[in-house]
């Protein structure tokens, strides 16, 4: 039996196990509903949790361990020409096993010994598949047959139901949390490893950085430098050209919306400013690469400086452009919260509108103004695509903004794009970097995050 | 726009809506009419402002008062919806005449907020930025000079003299409302507008507030909105009874509370609604 036919199959006997338990709950209270702890659906929900649950884990169990047993009873099977080789080798006949077994291709032609392991393979999972099957079964019919028994006017449904929902509600948040842990861990470990091939000292204060590492020994350029500081200043560079642009244009912006504009242009401006932060990165970066950069390049030369065809002013203005909204609906959602008692005030001495904003509104919305700048300086940091395809991956250690550089996320997507090996400092360079990338944009996120709640906080 | 007299049935025309003997009133609205969008809020309100003296306006909640305040000092002009008919004058001329900036009208005609609203900068600082945008003082002797003699007037120096430098925002709540009526001060207006001024303090910051009230009447013009009767009848000298945005009753405070003419103000001042 297929795996949805068995969860069909669930699903039905819950329902019936709802329809069940509401029924036998209202016939237990003499139809009289007052008399019920619980609302009659709960007595429903009740009996089907114990149908649907306990058959469930069963079934997230085996689908679990299946493999594990499975594959140690075949392999026990084999005979002993075979389970004589080595570990690495039993472990590629075992994939030829299973590939022969799900009717893939093999590396080799099947040998008798392996057609028979297969077969095997497949009548171990079909006995498996009918085990599951009717213990399943049993288990939701055992679970019906016990919750029903319980039934009774006095059971209190609602509460054991919501403990079960709660207890499911935890256990998703925690999925949510362990991932970030395994992904903060691994990239630890990968970039743990990358420093015992490159020193930290080295990787983090070196000024050359040119990850190639030799494949044969006799090929040049053989030893790779890993010093990071040229994408360092790189990401740095393109970071605050982003800002110099996203700041002012985004802090205006927010001025002239929360400040100056009439309901109706508010009303059509922001939903605009909105799809501008919806347009995906990747978009940004043919506008960077197709005419920011060009642009940038002619009129440099027009002006008689020498720009490359990539380079750092480009790549950073469009992320720029890319951050206004952030800036702009963050900064506005702070002015907005400046209580207009602040304004009122002002006013009533006699200070115009632009004399209000600048010595009253802003400075009191200055904190959470540098919350947002702070995020968005995190965002411009970790932004990838833009730098891929406008900034190029020169990394030259340079404050000309005119010049190709190369930012922490570009090397990084470079370094691991296409079939790398993982024990070569090249591919692992990229972990270090991540490493840096995520402790940088951590904490200023954090920074940023209690700076704006404390503004928000002030002003409750 | 002419003035002019709105009744309800049955209710005479205020007699006290006439010219004040002798002097000329400070201010003096006429047939004011204010509009929300579509929802009337004043319905035509004849009042004049006597000089140097304390008007007090009272009435039940939503009558309109503070919306009649507000549109001495143009303040309503800061809301989008609000639309205002009639003609009010400050010393006989047209407030909202096209020649009168509303900025500078709002320095003659200061005021104070019914929740005390420190700008989040020192005390000095909250004092001096009326002056300094209305460059009062050109050096800095004199800057201090009105920071001091508003603080004075404002009966809180002694309180503060030591901690100009420090927040504004950090004084208690009577402190807070008399930094912000100094800060009113500060620009030398001839009429001080005051919302409600003591509905947020405790007792004594109140009494506070109230005798400051009555030493400023020396040298400004004062209208107060109130909740409270006995502060209205202490620190006033006229008082105005408003309902439904309409002004029902205008006379001297003695007399108001003492013998109202108006069916609904002896309602209101005894307590049956409000
Ligand atoms: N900004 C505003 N927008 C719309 N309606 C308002 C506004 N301010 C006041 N109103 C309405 O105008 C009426 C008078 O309000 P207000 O002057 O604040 O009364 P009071 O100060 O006497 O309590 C009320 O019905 C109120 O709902
Ligand atoms: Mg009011």
């Amino acid at each position: 039996m297929p795996v949805t036919t068995f969860l069909l199959v669930l699903l039905l006997l819950s329902f019936a196990g709802f329809q069940l338990g509401r029924t036998t709950a209202v016939s237990s209270a003499g139809g009289r509903l007052s008399r019920l702890h619980s609302v009659p659906s709960y007595y429903g929900l009740y009996v089907a949790m114990w149908v649907g649950l306990p058959a469930l884990i069963l079934f997230a169990l085996w689908t679990g361990l299946e493999g594990i047993v499975v594959n140690n009873m075949v392999r026990a099977s084999l005979p002993a020409s075979i389970t004589s080789l080595s570990a690495q080798e039993i472990n590629l006949i075992m994939v030829d096993i299973h590939n022969l077994a799900y009717g893939n291709i093999t590396s080799r032609v099947p040998e008798p010994a392996l057609t028979a392991a297969a077969d095997y393979y497949n009548h171990l999972r079909g006995i498996g598949n009918g085990a599951l099957a009717v213990v399943m079964l049993a288990l939701a019919c055992a679970g019906l047959f016990f919750a029903k028994g319980r039934i009774h006017p006095k059971l209190r449904a609602r509460n054991q139901v919501e403990q079960v929902v709660n207890v499911i509600l935890i256990l998703c948040s925690l999925v949510a949390i362990l991932t970030t842990v395994g992904i903060v861990l691994s990239l630890l470990f990968e970039a743990i490893r990358f420093f015992t091939k490159v020193p930290p000292a080295e990787f983090l204060l070196g000024l050359h950085w040119s990850p190639q590492t030799a494949i044969r020994a006799d090929q040049v350029a053989s030893d790779g430098a890993f010093g990071a500081v040229p994408l360092f200043t790189g990401t740095l560079l393109i970071a605050a050209i982003a800002m110099a642009v996203a700041v002012p244009l985004g802090l205006m912006s927010a001025i002239y919306m929360s400040e100056y504009a009439p309901s109706k242009v508010r009303g059509t401006v922001k939903p605009i400013l909105e799809i501008l932060a919806g347009i995906p990165t990747v978009v940004y970066g043919f506008f960077a690469a197709l005419t920011m950069a060009p642009f940038v390049r002619d009129v440099g030369q027009s002006l008689g400086f020498g720009v490359s065809s990539e380079s750092a002013l480009a790549a950073g203005v469009v992320m720029g452009i890319m951050i206004i909204p952030f800036v702009s609906s963050l900064s506005d959602d702070i002015i907005n919260a400046v209580p207009q008692s602040l304004r009122d005030g002002s006013y009533g001495l006699g200070a115009t509108k632009s004399e209000t904003i600048r010595n009253v509104v802003l400075p009191a919305a200055l904190p959470g103004i540098v919350g947002a700048v702070l995020l968005a300086v995190s965002r411009a940091i970790g932004e990838t695509m833009i730098v891929v395809m406008a900034a190029g991956l020169a990394a030259n250690l340079t404050g000309n903004p005119l010049d190709a550089v190369s930012t922490v996320t570009v090397q990084i997507a470079t370094l691991l794009v296409g079939d790398q090996e993982f024990d070569s400092a090249k591919t692992l360079s990229a972990f270090g970097l991540g490493l840096v990338l995520f402790t940088v944009t951590l904490t200023l996120n954090i920074i940023a995050l209690r700076v704006v709640r404390k503004y928000r906080e002030k002003y409750d | 726009m002419t003035a002019h007299t709105q009744t309800m049935a049955g209710i005479a025309v205020r007699p006290q809506a006439g010219t004040l003997t002798g002097t000329v009133p400070k201010m003096d609205a006429r047939g004011v009419k204010v509009y929300y969008g579509a929802k009337q809020a004043l319905k035509g309100i004849d009042l004049e402002i006597p000089e140097r003296q304390v008007t007090a306006l009272i009435g039940p909640s939503g009558c309109g008062k503070s919306t009649f305040l507000r549109c001495l000092n143009r303040m309503n002009d800061t809301i989008d919806i609000a639309r205002i008919e009639g003609l009010i004058t400050l010393d006989g001329q047209d407030i909202y005449d096209r020649e009168i900036d509303p900025v500078q009208l709002r320095a003659r005609v200061g005021m104070v907020f019914q929740k005390p609203n420190p700008f989040p900068k020192s005390i000095y600082d909250n004092i001096s930025y009326g002056p300094r945008i209305h460059g009062l003082a050109s050096r800095r002797e004199e800057m201090d000079e009105i920071v001091t003699k508003s603080l004075q007037r404002a009966g809180l120096w002694n309180e503060v003299k030591d901690r100009l430098k420090e927040p504004g925002t950090g004084l208690s709540g009577g402190q807070q409302q008399r930094l912000c009526i100094a800060r009113a001060i500060a620009v030398s207006p001839e009429v001080i507008l005051m919302d409600e001024p003591c509905s947020a303090l405790d007792p004594i910051a109140t009494a506070h507030i109230e005798e400051l009230i009555d030493e400023l009447r020396e040298n400004y013009t004062i209208v107060i909105v109130t909740h409270n009767m006995q502060q209205a009848a202490r620190v006033s000298q006229r008082t105005a009874f408003f309902h439904l945005g309409e002004m029902v009753e205008v006379g001297d405070t003695e007399e108001i509370f003492t013998t109202p003419r108006d069916e609904r103000t002896q309602g209101y001042i005894t307590g049956r609604y409000g």
